[in-house]
């Protein structure tokens, strides 16, 4: 499967980054290479082979449900770019 | 042309744990904005996701109320979009292999609805519109609250069908204890897929997904809006856009709100932060043990123990309280039937008058019973017992018994001071009487009436009744 600068716009578009016309071609390259790599992984035989959801072969730990979290409101929102009081402000967003 | 409604519902159910499902910081209701943020919740980088327990357990606990088959092995997977109120840029969710797949929940005359899976994942944090102008304020209490969204196949032919299951399914997460249930807060908000096809057909036509309805009624107005929406669109030889829409309470109908062209892509790939999830049968062993009577055992239960009708004892269980209050009054030694009429007809009436739950009730638990005890025990009638009721609603601390005193409401239940009665009365009525023996049954109730009337309504009828008779016998 090639890819397309079809799909460079789209996924640019997706992720929210911008993309120079002139590196388009280059990312396109790339991401081909990647591409091709799985495809040619893809012919490997995986029967009876249990799909991995992970690199490592152990399993989720689980926290006790307890508060151990302070209220930091007033350090988290100075640390934002823009705040009032209560809020983090961003610009206007409407579906 | 006639058509079939087609209808699957996905429903986010906020599981009651003390902090969020991914960090300790807390999931407290109502706090002052981003009080309950945390560095989590804001995404900062060095962060990770750990697993809470207890989201986990109550995962569980709903699976094995429904039925449901529990994965020994589970993955998060991130749901990539941006939106301010998700600070990291994806969701935490289950897509592949979620936590419990193939459940199901039963309504009205036994119709099974399958529910395909329910899965853990996060909250979003929440969005203020209209701060300053074109500004909006994020604040992200929210965000990191432990869901687990479940969802149905499309097994549902009606709004009636969508809301017994949206009804059910709320009285079972709160029955169980992982969801409070609350509507008006979000703890429980549904999202309905609607689509019609010619009746018989076995395509399904193209859907359309109703948002974030959070009460029955918004949900009842919102699928019948949208079927005949779409039933106008197809025989006006309009064809169904796959879309979201949202339902307006304000005039009752649904409108369109992302375009197709937005589709959605969220690019789902498991969650390299967490590891997979594993439950062991001992887990679940453990979590079945917690579980207690579900509501259709304990339907089944008063059917059984009290003799109460299936009516009856599907409205006592309606929600757990109910059904532990009628416990408990049973417990006082009072009649089943009695008690479970007077919950369903006098006590629900005016909870849904006055729009509160049982949780709400002004009852006093102990007048109540007395009041159940002196029906039983004939000292006042069934009738009169409704006018002390009315007292007990308005003030709590209203006595049965001096009330019965003060407003002669006590029933006379003996023959000795009956019986006159009924002998002048039948003295003064004797077309009546005449027309009893004669064959007419009707004149019998007409002469306990006059004999109830001369009582001034204080006889017990049922004596009277049997007097009556006696009397006129003898006639």
């Amino acid at each position: 499967m090639a890819l397309t600068d079809k799909d460079i716009k789209k996924l640019s578009h997706l992720a929210k980054i911008n993309i120079d016309s002139k590196d388009e071609e280059i990312i396109l390259s790339k991401l081909d290479g990647i591409i091709k790599l799985i495809d040619s992984m893809q012919k490997v035989n995986t029967d009876n082979i249990d799909p991995m959801s992970h690199a490592l072969d152990i399993t989720q730990p689980l926290r006790e449900d307890v508060v151990t979290e302070k209220n930091q409101k007033n350090d988290f929102l100075e640390l934002g770019p823009e705040s009032n009081d209560d809020y983090f402000i961003v610009p206007r967003v409407v579906e | 042309m006639s058509w079939d409604i087609v209808i699957g519902i996905e429903t986010h159910v906020q599981l009651t744990t003390q902090t969020k499902i991914f960090s300790g910081a807390p999931t407290s209701f109502g706090m002052p904005a981003n009080e309950n943020a945390c560095l989590v919740s804001l995404a900062y980088p060095g962060t990770l996701p750990v697993l809470n327990k207890e989201a986990v357990k109550k995962a569980i606990k709903f699976g094995l109320a429904v039925n449901a088959d529990i994965a020994e092995h589970s993955v998060f997977a991130r749901k990539n979009y941006f939106y301010p109120d998700l600070p990291k840029g994806y969701q935490i969710s289950q897509f592949e292999l979620p936590v419990v797949n193939n459940g199901f929940l039963t309504i009205g005359d036994n119709k099974k609805i399958r529910i395909l899976r329910a899965h853990l994942e996060e909250d979003a944090g929440k969005s203020v519109h209209g701060i300053l102008n074109n500004q909006t304020g994020i604040d992200l209490n929210r965000a990191g609250t432990p869901l687990l969204e479940i969802v149905t196949e499309p097994d549902m032919n009606s709004a009636q069908e969508a809301i017994a299951y949206a009804k059910k399914l709320h009285n079972l997460v709160q029955w169980i204890g992982v969801c409070d249930g609350n509507m008006q807060e979000g703890s429980f908000r549904c999202d309905v897929n609607v689509s019609v096809k010619p009746s018989g057909s076995d395509k399904l036509g193209t859907r359309r997904e109703i948002k974030n309805l959070n009460s029955f009624r918004n949900m009842e107005q919102a699928i019948n809006f949208e079927v005949n929406w779409q039933i106008e669109q197809l025989e006006d030889g309009n064809e169904i856009v796959q879309s979201t829409v949202l339902f307006n309470p304000d005039n009752g109908e649904t409108r369109a709100m992302r375009s197709k062209e937005e589709a959605n892509d969220y690019r789902y790939f498991p969650d390299p932060d967490l590891l997979p999830l594993k439950i062991t049968q001992e887990d679940i062993d453990d979590i079945r043990l917690t579980l207690g009577q579900l509501p259709e055992e304990s339907i089944k239960k008063l059917v059984e123990d009290f003799k109460l009708n299936d009516a009856d004892a599907s409205i006592i269980t309606t929600n757990k309280q109910t059904y532990e209050f009628f416990q408990s009054l049973i417990s006082e030694g009072l009649d089943p039937k009695i008690t479970a009429n007077w919950i369903v007809v006098n006590l629900f009436a005016k909870l849904n008058d006055n729009e509160l739950s049982i949780n709400q009730s002004p009852i006093n638990k102990d007048q109540f019973v007395l009041l159940i005890r002196r029906i039983m025990d004939k000292t006042i009638s069934n009738n009169a017992a409704k006018k002390i009721f009315d007292l007990l609603w308005d003030d709590p601390k209203v006595d049965v018994d001096q009330s019965i005193e003060s407003l002669g409401l006590k029933q006379v239940s003996d023959a000795s001071a009956i019986l006159p009665l009924v002998q002048e009365v039948i003295a003064h009525n004797q077309a009546m009487v005449e027309q009893f023996k004669s064959g007419k049954d009707k004149a019998f109730n007409a002469l306990v009436g006059q004999v109830m009337k001369l009582s001034k309504g204080k006889a017990n009828p049922g004596q009277v009744s049997e007097l009556l008779k006696g009397e006129l016998d003898k006639v």
